[in-house]
């Protein structure tokens, strides 16, 4: 029996050297315990206890070591040595928290480096060094472990049962139904809440997707700059530019659905079914709200005249009224009526003619 | 007047008339023509020699596509009216003349130099019309207002060039370049004329000094760092997505696999 509190010698398996040696070391040092394991002194009593009648000591289900110490030791290193690395990548954290300064984009785009790779490691190096101690150094044995029934006693279920109906009966629940009906109907509002939440995901959108900022008068004025456009500052054909709804450069809401192109063409390549009529001088004003799911559709090529959609390869033939060529979209770009105000200037003929961008289930 | 009288009759009379008003013509030209116009009249005798070199130099590397007047053939479009932006824009940036006719013409190493370029836009710009190349001041990124710029591109630009000019795919194997190696004048000359696929913005749409904010906004988003080391391309999300789905997801598979895999029998 050893006084060191580690387990009885004939209990120890792989008896090479390195234990041998252990357990000399140990002679010499007071007993200590390691954290996480029982204390060594209560092992002292139990194991130093030499009672006659004591029963032989069971069998390890586990061994205490690993088949071969040499690898084990080797393991062993290289699981400190990754931990080591954690600690530092760690503290090399905190270090980044504190060290890097914010409050500028560029600042910060270093701050977020430092920190992300910092933690990244130091979680990296805590797991590798967990998953190779699990694999080289644990035992790989399947054990059955047999398991008392996960059901009480009889006497315990009944006793329960029992102290359950007499409170039940002594609280008065079940004998005054005015209390417990009452104490129901309190809480059905309560419970009723949470529905009316939903609620707030409306209000329904009404006519307001068949609608856009678009009225008879409205001014195009270019997206970014607002400045409104005569035909012929717009002379140039294969030239493309968005414009908006003068008045609205501010209101997201509407933009999302009045954004508009309008491209220039050379006489005679403008054909049916564009309508000729919604035309000036041939600039031609399609949406730009994609009719499939809504991009932002303007990748215009001037020698084709293709309008692409970025997000899903829709292709709008441009001169022909921005029928559908490819691609996932079911209808043409609507087009928007324009004609010129009185002093020169491209003004919408009136609001589209159907709803533009992507379908929807009232549409019809 | 008498001075005048007394000579009109000399046999040089008549030439120093036609002299006088090719003068005026000269000065009048110059005084409606923007400065930095290589077309302009302040140099002509220089003007003349440019045209003269560059007439020389077409008929023997551009003419076979674009005919010896550059009226255009059945290979390339006629030049007429093109300007000399145009000019500047295809050839300093390599492409033209054009290796071979593709779906798109890619971006080379120039063929030729600046004196030669100048001397090609010259030429073109003396068959009529069209843009001049922007002065170096037109495109000085100092004191351009970048967020308009950047405001602008993002509207007109950035759907087929990317948000950051990283270029695009377009139909049929023609491609939005991308502009990471444009200087601001080639920006500005495209823009202006709308080279190949591309649709162009002129200046009564996208004022000279706007141009010159969308160029400074291309040339300055080049500038901006990246701390990580890894731009991935700077195109967003789909480039993001690949090296998540393949690195990143590959990454876990893997580490799931190390962690249960069963360890070999020791033997």
């Amino acid at each position: 029996m050893s006084e060191t509190g580690e387990y009885p010698d004939d209990l120890q398996h792989g008896s090479g050297g390195l234990a041998e040696a252990e357990d000399q070391a140990g002679q010499t040092r007071a007993p200590h315990r390691v954290i996480g394991t029982p204390s060594p002194a209560e092992a002292h009593i139990l194991l130093a206890t030499e009672h006659p009648d004591a029963a032989p000591p069971v069998p390890r289900e586990l061994p205490a070591d690993p088949p071969d110490l040499v690898k084990a030791k080797r393991a062993e290193r290289v699981v400190a040595t990754l931990f080591i690395l954690a600690m530092l990548s760690g503290f090399a954290f905190i270090a980044s928290y504190v060290g890097f300064p914010v409050h500028t984009v560029d600042r910060v785009l270093r701050s977020n480096l430092a920190l992300g790779t910092s933690l990244t490691l130091s979680l990296l190096f805590l797991g590798a060094g967990t998953v190779i101690w699990v694999r080289q150094l644990m035992p790989d044995v399947e054990l059955t472990e047999q398991r008392k029934p996960l059901a009480s006693p009889e006497n315990d279920r009944q006793a329960f049962a029992q102290t359950f109906k007499e409170g039940a009966d002594a609280s008065q629940f079940i004998k005054r139904p005015v209390l417990r009906r009452t104490l129901i109907a309190a809480t059905v509002p309560l419970g009723l809440a949470p529905v009316l939440l939903l609620r707030d995901m409306g209000p329904l959108p009404r006519t307001s997707l068949r609608h856009t900022a678009w009225r008879k008068g409205t001014r195009l004025v270019i997206s970014g700059t607002n400045r409104p456009l005569r035909p012929a500052d717009f002379d140039s054909p294969g030239g493309m530019i968005t414009v908006i709804p003068e008045g609205y450069q501010d209101n997201d809401v509407e933009l999302a659905k009045a954004a508009t192109i309008i491209i220039k063409f050379a006489p005679g390549q403008l054909q049916p079914p564009t309508v000729m009529n919604w035309t000036v001088d041939n600039i031609v004003a399609y949406s730009k709200i994609c009719t499939h799911v809504g991009c932002p559709v303007a990748l215009y090529e001037q020698t084709t005249h293709h309008i692409l959609c970025p997000c899903h390869q829709s292709t709008f033939d441009a001169t022909k009224g921005a029928t559908v060529l490819f691609g996932p979209a079911s209808r043409p770009l609507p087009q928007l009526p324009i004609t010129t105000d009185a002093a020169g200037y491209l003004v919408a003929q009136s609001d589209y003619h159907e709803p533009v961008g992507p379908s929807f289930w009232e549409r019809g | 007047m008498s001075w005048i009288t007394a000579r009109r009759r000399h046999p040089a009379a008549g030439y120093a008339v036609v002299l006088l008003g090719l003068i005026a013509i000269g000065i009048v030209y110059a005084a409606f023509t923007a400065p930095g116009s290589p077309a302009s009249a302040a140099a002509p005798a220089a003007a003349r020699q440019d045209i003269a070199e560059g007439q020389a130099l077409f008929a023997r590397t551009c003419a076979t596509c674009h005919g010896m007047n550059a009226q255009g053939t059945s290979a390339g479009p006629s030049l007429i009216g093109v300007g000399a932006a145009a000019v500047d824009f295809q050839v300093s940036t390599g492409r033209m003349p054009a290796a071979e006719i593709g779906a798109e013409m890619d971006r080379k190493p120039p063929r030729f130099g600046a004196k030669q370029t100048h001397e090609l836009a010259a030429y073109i710009a003396s068959l009529g019309g069209g843009p001049a190349i922007p002065a170096p001041e037109q495109v000085a990124a100092a004191g351009a207002n970048v967020a308009l710029g950047q405001q602008l591109f993002i509207t007109n630009c950035a759907q087929c060039h990317n948000f950051v000019g990283a270029g695009g795919a377009l139909t049929y194997g023609k491609y939005a370049p991308p502009l990471t190696a444009s200087t601001p004048t080639q920006i500005y000359e495209a823009m202006l004329t709308g080279p190949e696929a591309m649709p162009l913005f002129n200046d009564s749409t996208i004022t000279p000094s706007e141009k010159r904010d969308i160029a400074a906004y291309v040339t300055e988003t080049r500038a901006e760092p990246n701390p990580g080391g890894f731009s991935l391309g700077r195109v967003g999300p789909v480039t993001e997505g690949i090296v998540v789905w393949l690195g990143g997801i590959g990454l876990l598979v893997a580490s799931a696999w190390w962690i249960a895999a069963k360890r070999r029998e020791q033997a």
